[in-house]
């Protein structure tokens, strides 16, 4: 997770022009102010070096010639270019915020859209942390770099070569004099530049080992006080912390040298025009007003060498976020609608619910084959399954044994590599995902809720849900109980992720969320292990119930609470062993036998001993 | 900072944690203070090479210079060899780089040992605050305390407050400049610093409430993204990606717009900022001028002059600024202070290690985590040592609190009863050794982020792989870690190996057996792993270790029914105690558990 993150970021990236033409979708829609904001910007830039000749101006006709005479006029333009640079350079520096602003939210909604309509191979594969990371923070520092980057990057090249110009008009003979150091300059600002941004990198790097440090240490506290390890645990911190001194340490005296030298060297260009320019101002070749502005130039330029320099090595970093953000957006979903079924049937987004067909839920699997697109091994082979209307799926077997694959075909959050899922006789394909999703009730092992309250949670798979009928769900499923103990009864918070609950409490809310969607299609994907045995109970009462009419796909984990299935599939390594009623397994003697002995025998055993 | 006494114990609070950077800060400022004065001879050279050997005018500079250029033999000297001039500023000019880097290195330094004392303080206190203290604060936001706070604070010391020092030296220096030069035209520069710092204050005091509320709004729309993430499955079974897209959309407009309305703000703030600097400059220029026709003052003395005020510019601008951010510094001190302030667990006078492998008992024990909610009511019972006692009951009837008691992750408050353990009350018995003795297991191992063998070994320093191997095979989970391509080397989390509840239950419970304590507890510890290991790590747990005492906590008849004896708890009471056998015989909550379990399975 945070490993792979760290490795793309120290992968050293060459796109073409730093990657910047992939955004160039995206910066199109704001072409305009784009244009307007660099034009701004070099008028600012031409201003900015404007601002010296006044100066030289004023030496050089009001106080070497010793007269006041057209003060008035100079204060008029003076004061004009001022208001006309402030007016320029306020515009244009909100200009960038828009750019940036704009351009950060168009790429987080793309980017969070796009993964609205990614399979689940993609969430399987990469992390929350990751995903997430692609839409909050490359985003951010893309567009940042984009819009910031840019208007400096314009005004100091203006800025400098605007410099070099005046320079050489006023003298190019001290202008080579100076013009000469900036070679220098440049070799020593890359140079440093390089090491600084590898050492940035690794600054970063130890800052979040710092932070995960710390996150480990809180929430570990429990685990580390009963094994007695916060010596142990302290050891490893300052071993982290120390690091970080000595990395910052290190960083600091090499940003010194930097700096010392590039201000030195501004003092060296002063110095050589003091002295060569002084002589062609003795020689009364050159007024002093010229010859102070000449300097204020001289002085001013290494400040623009030194940004540039660094604003191109911000360049070459955001080409990770940039390739990050392009690959996500170039991910393809593993199921996607065929363009007939979306001009039925309307997408994820804009469903044409007029043109659903209602769903009976009859489910079956017509010579399935399937592997999961990152794994070798194919899971299924030629798997036929009736599952008409009404009928109650349990799936068992070991943890870890495969027993989502089927559900995961159902939902059709996977395609079958062969073969066909049919749905009330059509093949999956040939209906949208949203009209499927629609008429699924889901619970997980996990209950997600969303931070909000508890009635927009309830409402999650049923905007519409009158008061009545969300009372009726929650006590179907015992969650009334619950709710009515907090504070504000439906209106209260549940925290984000649902925290402010316990995992009971979560579990039953997510099931009556689920009644409330009032499936076609029922799915329970161990749903009631860790609930206590009492409550567990009661919810099987509802689940039984509930399951009446519906068709239903129960992951289990204990034995007993299937046994009323119409069919048990025995799921072992990935595949389906086993099929049948319990009493048909049960007179089989084969896997489903062996699994429910086991534990009999067990229990009896054990019995026996006291 | 209104209240006199906390501003004390906030300045000694960092006072203490400014321990060992305090020479750095010092050498820092005097650094500053001689780079400041050293920036301040280059404009004289200018002025002086302006003036006096350029123009032939007297000269003005300070008595020393004049005493220096006098012992070379004046001033037509310095005409002839102008490069003399040049070579003075760029001795200056190296002079002030050493300075500079010596400045910026003993500044990172003082930052640098600053945030370390003051970071390693925080994490070891943390870890030595009772249990409770965690309970009752949130993870992220002593996170958020220890890191942004600690930025935040560690910015004010070094940054902040440093700059502020830097610039009053540096504007006294350069005013005292003018003023030699000066006074009239000093004193439009003196008027401006008020305006301009008091200007950009008041500003920055103003906008931090927008800038508060932008970041809520970023932190929500992060929220929004993060729940839909993780809540993905959700999301596409109950077929809603336009509700979690639009939801996403509003608060990405809602905080798009917040930024563009504050960086509006800004702009405003910044234009009119550019206005004053600018003006303040002309009129400099215009004034200047004027004085300068009117004899009053010397072309080199204006250039000198403008330099000054160029040097004061920035400065005075960030000023403002600057004091405003110092602000913020009080509460992110107090955040701090908060944590520091909390009490650290400790034990008892006299606290001693007795035998552990000795009967423990629950005399009389009443527990509230909330004064109206009792969890325990007088708890009675004795585990006699060597055997085997299990705890069934139904959610928060409190199995895990009088297990939290006994490793005193939380305190019998006097009067409340007391567990004993041989009969030595626990408060009398010292934490680590307490602890070190009773090896617990949770249901929801927290498992740290190193090696699998690293965290089964994490009691000891360099444990040996045999032992390591030893544990993890009683608890069956040997054979899964060698399934792994890097077996013991394969880092928790790591990409591409996610182990299964089941398999983190058993890693924890191998952890514990490293520790070798004489009391062991499974507080459900086992309940993803399914019946069967779960009976074959019992019977290895048996024949390995068979002498100690064992707790069991389970909602799995299974798992209890060949303990020693059964305590049925409910509502904090004991409801049941006795062998499995005795407890069938008995009408009661047992067995109807025991019924409902065993229903489905034994009647066959």
């Amino acid at each position: 997770m945070s490993e792979q993150m760290k490795k793309e970021d120290e992968k050293q990236i060459r796109l073409k022009w730093f990657g910047i033409p992939l955004l160039f979708p995206f910066l199109k829609r704001y072409k305009g102010i784009i244009l307007c904001m660099v034009s701004l910007v070099l008028l600012n830039g031409v201003i900015d070096i404007c601002f010296p000749l006044f100066q030289k101006y004023a030496i050089n006709n009001f106080i070497a010639k010793n007269t006041l005479e057209g003060l008035g006029k100079f204060i008029l333009v003076y004061s004009l270019v001022i208001v006309v640079q402030i007016i320029s350079s306020m515009v244009d520096g909100y200009q960038a915020s828009l750019i940036e602003m704009n351009l950060s939210r168009d790429l987080k909604r793309e980017s969070f859209n796009h993964l609205q309509t990614l399979s689940f191979s993609y969430f399987n594969q990469n992390s929350v942390g990751y995903i997430h990371a692609r839409v909050m923070s490359d985003t951010n520092r893309i567009s940042g770099l984009m819009a910031w980057g840019m208007m400096d990057i314009t005004w100091q090249v203006t800025y400098l070569l605007g410099a070099i110009l005046i320079m050489f008009i006023i003298n190019w003979k001290l202008a080579l004099w100076v013009v000469a150091l900036t070679p220098i300059i440049t070799f020593v600002a890359v140079f440093f530049q390089k090491k600084l941004t590898k050492l940035h990198r690794k600054v970063r790097e130890i800052n979040s080992h710092i932070t995960s440090n710390f996150n480990e240490g809180i929430t570990g506290a429990k685990t580390s006080k009963t094994l007695v390890i916060e010596d142990k645990m302290d050891e490893a911190f300052v071993e982290t912390s120390d690091e970080m001194k000595f990395t910052s340490v290190k960083t600091a005296r090499l940003r010194a040298t930097f700096i010392s030298i590039v201000m030195f060297m501004a003092s060296l260009a002063m110095a050589i025009v003091l002295w060569r320019g002084g002589k062609i101002t003795l020689q009364g070749l050159m007024e002093i007003g010229t010859l102070s502005v000449f300097m204020n130039y001289a002085l001013g330029l290494m400040e623009p060498i030194q940004t540039i320099v660094r604003i191109i090595s911000n360049f070459i970093d955001v080409q990770v976020n940039i390739e990050r953000f392009t690959n996500l957006m170039n991910t393809h979903s593993d199921v996607e609608d065929s363009p007939e079924v979306v001009e039925k049937y309307g997408d994820s987004f804009e469903p044409k619910k007029e043109n659903w067909e209602p769903l009976n839920g009859d489910v079956e699997f017509k010579d399935v084959s399937f592997k999961y697109p990152d794994g070798d091994e194919y899971i299924l082979e030629h798997f036929n399954l009736k599952v008409p209307q009404g009928t109650n799926v349990a799936i068992v077997g070991e943890t870890g044994a495969g027993k989502s694959t089927l559900v995961n075909l159902v939902c059709r959050f996977f395609e079958p590599t062969a073969g066909q899922v049919l749905i009330d006789g059509r093949d999956a394909r040939e209906r949208s995902q949203l009209w499927l999703h629609s008429n699924i009730g889901y619970v997980l092992q996990t209950p997600h809720l969303f931070s909000g309250t508890v009635l927009e949670n309830l409402r999650y798979g049923n905007p519409d849900a009158t008061m009545e009928e969300i009372e009726a769900a929650c006590k179907a499923v015992s969650a009334d109980t619950i709710i009515n103990t907090m504070d504000k009864g439906y209106d209260s918070d549940v925290g984000e992720g649902g925290d402010l609950l316990s995992t009971g409490g979560k579990q039953l809310l997510s099931f009556a969320r689920a009644v409330l969607a009032n499936p076609r299609i029922f799915v329970l994907d161990e749903a009631t292990s860790s609930i206590d045995t009492i409550t567990e109970r009661l919810i099987q009462n509802a689940i039984e119930h509930l399951m009446k009419g519906r068709t239903s796909f129960v992951i289990a984990h204990r034995l007993s609470t299937i046994r009323q299935a119409d069919v048990i599939l025995v799921v072992d390594d990935g595949k389906i062993v086993e099929s049948g009623t319990h009493e048909q397994l049960m007179a089989k003697k084969g896997a489903y036998y062996t699994l429910y002995m086991r534990q009999f025998e067990q229990e009896s055993v054990e019995a026996a001993f006291h | 900072m209104s209240n006199k006494k906390t501003g004390v114990t906030r300045f000694s609070m960092i006072w203490q944690f400014l321990k060992g950077s305090k020479r750095f800060y010092i050498l820092s400022v005097l650094a500053s203070l001689t780079i400041t004065l050293l920036e301040m001879i280059t404009p004289q050279i200018i002025k002086l090479t302006v003036d006096s050997v350029i123009d032939g005018k007297e000269m003005t500079v300070p008595r020393m210079m004049i005493a220096w250029i006098e012992s070379m033999g004046g001033v037509s000297v310095l005409r002839k060899n102008l490069i003399i001039l040049a070579i003075a500023i760029v001795t200056v000019a190296l002079v002030t780089g050493v300075f500079r880097y010596i400045q910026m290195v003993a500044s990172a330094r003082a930052a640098e040992t600053f945030t370390y004392t003051i970071r390693n303080k925080l994490f070891e206190h943390i870890q030595r605050l009772p249990f409770d203290w965690h309970m009752k604060n949130q993870t992220g936001d002593i996170i958020q305390r220890c890191t942004s706070d600690v930025e935040t604070v560690r910015n004010f010391v070094t940054e902040q407050f440093m700059n502020v020092v830097r610039i009053c030296i540096l504007v006294a220096l350069s005013l005292s400049f003018m003023v030699a030069m000066n006074l009239k035209l000093s004193i439009i520069a003196m008027v401006s610093i008020p305006i301009i710092t008091g200007y950009s204050l008041i500003f920055h005091k103003k906008i931090s409430d927008h800038f508060t509320e932008a970041d809520e709004a970023e932190g929500v729309l992060s929220t929004i993204a993060q729940e839909n993430l993780t809540g993905v499955r959700v999301v596409r079974a109950f077929g809603r990606e336009k509700y979690e897209k639009d939801r996403f959309e509003k608060q990405n407009n809602i905080y798009t717009n917040m930024w563009i309305k504050l960086c509006l703000l800004l702009s405003y703030f910044w234009g009119a900022g550019d206005l004053m600097s600018c003006v303040q400059v002309m009129l400099i220029i215009v004034f200047g001028s004027i004085l300068c026709v009117r004899g009053q003052m010397t072309a080199g003395e204006f250039i000198a002059f403008v330099s000054y005020n160029a040097m004061l510019t920035w400065p005075v601008r960030q000023l403002g600024r600057t004091i405003a951010d110092m602000s913020k510094a009080g509460v992110s001190i107090d955040r701090i202070k908060y944590i520091m302030e909390s009490e650290e667990e400790h034990d008892r006078e006299g606290a001693q290690e007795p035998d552990m492998n000795q009967d423990i008992c629950f005399e009389n024990v009443n527990f509230a985590y909330d004064e109206a909610k009792p969890i325990l009511k007088h708890m009675n019972f004795t585990i006699p040592a060597g055997k085997t006692f299990a705890i069934l009951g139904p959610t928060s009837s409190g199995k895990s609190t009088m297990m939290y008691l006994l490793n005193r992750l939380y305190e019998i408050p006097e009067g409340h009863g007391r567990i004993t353990i041989g009969g030595v009350d626990v408060r009398d018995i010292k934490a680590s050794h307490l602890r070190k003795n009773i090896g617990m297991c949770l249901q929801e191992p927290f498992l740290f982020s190193k090696t699998i063998g690293e965290n089964i070994g994490i009691t000891e320093r360099a444990m040996k792989m045999e032992l390591i191997r030893r544990a993890a095979s009683i608890a069956c989970v040997d054979d899964a870690i060698m399934g792994f391509t890097k077996g013991y080397e394969t880092e928790v989390g790591e990409r591409g190996v996610t182990l299964s509840g089941g398999q983190k239950q058993r890693t924890a419970v191998a952890r514990m057996l490293t520790q070798n304590a004489p009391i062991m507890i499974f507080d459900d510890s086992m309940s993803a792993v399914d019946a069967e290991t779960d009976a074959k790590i019992r019977a290895q747990l048996h024949e390995h270790l068979g002498k100690g005492t064992v707790i069991l906590i389970s909602h799995r008849v299974t798992t209890l029914m060949s303990a020693d004896c059964i305590l049925v708890l409910d509502k904090g009471e004991v409801k049941q105690m006795g062998t499995h056998e005795e407890l069938l015989q008995q009408e009661g909550i047992y067995r109807s558990i025991y019924n409902m379990q065993m229903n489905c399975e034994v009647t066959e």
